[in-house]
């Protein structure tokens, strides 16, 4: 049954940075189901710009893994969604193509740095998409927006033909309406891959059960203080309530790391964006370099003209950060953070099964309402642990405050993704029901 | 203390131009930033890189590549098959 999709979406929200008018498509799990892929995934043929100007008209000559492994499925790859650039941000704002709109209110942002994939499964443009987090680009937007975002274990899917940001924490994870979609796409993308060295052999093949009967949940205070809304909160609390009617058990844990957990965060994705952005250099792919200037001259002016102020901020502070004098005050104490961060997860996962608690400490904003660099880097407080650990998180909409969409955040242990998907899925059902 | 000058330095380390306009911006932002930043340095102990990972080595052999056409596709500049690149020295 192999064909093509037509595919021309209102696309009111800016979703998409490209569209495929004709999407082809074959046979397989999601035959000819439309999917949008986060413009920073190398789609061989369809232009892939991470929502930069440095990377505009630039052409993959080949795909993803996670692409290879969608059409082999037979799914319609219909378009390329818009995203901060190089995945810089909590708002999508940032993009070189314009912000994404909230579809659940246009006046906001959807989140970030996903809010495109999120925006066009909102939308009902897309039943399905890919997204990447690297301190919670998924899981925040799916929040924003009133979808559902799941981060897998790092090393479940691989990042071979995704544009590098921060390596050693950035994951690619489906985005989608329902948690059995986000399961259904999870299994497609999460196949074993060589050419992503941190890759570990455990492929996901799973169908969500809603039993969670004697199931530990674990509540960290941490996730519910100071900066975190209090409706939000509230909101979040009586959606756990609803896991305790299904039979599980609630229990108070502890997460003391979290405190250094934004600062690490920060620190390591800006060293590590510093390192990976350093090959736009106008040579091999992106505007021309002018070869009549001397290499520093040319790439320094290139650099200037082409990279957004998010971008450059962020290499210069990351460079800042493993500069000599700097490196071992920051860097190395972050990476120290890190690792008391994963023994908190690991302490607590020795007494519960699953912890549970906000995803994002505020619902949707209007774009000009937080704008300073620091105020954006602290939203992602209560996605950036997770991250840090490496562990599996999924953001699953439970009601509203203000009427605006508010996430619950399950993450689990190491490798245990198919648990963190069935409790989102328990969740789910219940709330529906 | 995060001056102008020091922007400047780092904007030349990293190859990132940068206006002079940007500066005191930037520099005031650097320092807000590195200041809270500064709680990390009260963690105990030097981090190693990523915990659980471990070099991955495969043999060094030959395996198909792209095509010569496909790597100069997206260049801005090229020349006989060659890829143009500004003056290093």
């Amino acid at each position: 049954m192999a064909g093509t999709l037509n595919f021309s979406p209102d696309d009111r929200y800016n979703a998409f940075i490209t569209t495929c008018g004709e999407a082809p498509f074959g046979d397989g799990a999601l035959a000819g189901i439309a999917v949008a892929v986060k413009d920073n995934i190398s789609t061989a043929g369809i232009q892939t710009t991470c929502a930069s100007r440095i990377l505009a008209g630039y052409i993959p000559p080949y795909d993803a893994h996670v692409v290879e492994l969608l059409r082999g499925a037979g799914a319609a790859i219909v378009g390329k969604t818009n995203m901060d650039e190089f995945g810089m941000g909590s708002t999508t704002g940032t993009s070189a193509f314009g912000p994404t709109k909230n579809p659940v209110d246009l006046d906001r942002v959807p989140g970030g740095s996903s809010g495109g994939s999120a925006a066009a499964v909102a939308a009902g443009l897309v039943p399905m998409a890919l997204g990447t987090d690297a301190g919670g680009a998924i899981r925040c937007p799916a929040a924003f927006c009133g979808i559902v975002g799941f981060k897998p274990t790092s090393g479940r899917v691989s990042r071979y033909g995704l544009i590098a940001h921060t390596s050693s924490l950035e994951e690619i994870g489906p985005m989608a309406q329902t948690v059995e979609d986000v399961s259904r796409l999870l299994s497609v993308i999460a196949r074993y891959d060589p050419r992503d060295s941190m890759m570990t052999d455990r492929p996901y093949d799973h169908r969500p059960s809603a039993e969670i009967k004697g199931l530990r949940v674990g509540i960290p205070a941490e996730y519910f203080g100071e900066g975190v809304d209090e409706r939000i909160g509230e909101q979040v609390r009586s959606a756990i309530g609803v896991l305790e009617d299904l039979g599980a058990e609630l229990v108070p844990v502890s997460i003391p790391g979290m405190r250094y957990a934004l600062p690490a965060y920060s620190i390591i994705c800006m060293s590590e964006a510093s390192s990976n952005l350093a090959r736009y250099d106008g040579v091999r792919y992106g505007p021309a370099v002018d070869t009549k200037k001397s290499w520093h001259e040319a790439y320094q002016d290139l650099r200037g003209e082409y990279l957004g102020v998010e971008a450059r901020r962020r290499v210069l502070l990351g460079t800042l950060t493993l500069s000599a004098g700097y490196a071992g005050r920051y860097h190395a104490k972050a990476l120290a953070a890190r690792q008391n961060i994963t023994r908190d997860f690991e302490r607590a996962f020795s007494d519960v099964d699953i912890i549970a608690g906000p995803t994002m400490p505020t619902v949707a904003f209007r774009p000009d309402e937080v704008t300073d660099p620091l105020t954006l880097y602290r939203l992602d407080a209560l996605t950036v642990p997770a991250s840090l650990a490496g562990i599996p998180a999924i953001s699953v909409p439970c009601g509203r405050v203000e009427n605006l969409p508010v996430g619950l955040q399950l993450m689990g242990r190491r490798f245990e993704d198919e648990r963190v998907i069935d409790v989102a899925f328990a969740y789910e059902q219940e709330g529906r029901a | 203390m995060i001056t102008e000058s020091d922007i400047e330095h780092i904007a030349e380390l990293a190859d990132i131009g940068i206006s002079r306009d940007e500066m005191p911006e930037f520099a005031h932002q650097f320092n807000a930033i590195l200041e809270y930043f500064s709680i990390i340095e009260s963690v105990e102990g030097i981090g190693a890189p990523a915990a659980g990972a471990a070099n991955v080595f495969r043999e060094d052999e030959p395996r198909p590549c792209l095509p010569q056409e496909a790597v100069l596709a997206n260049a801005g500049s090229t020349e006989g098959g060659f890829i143009k690149a500004p003056r290093v020295m």
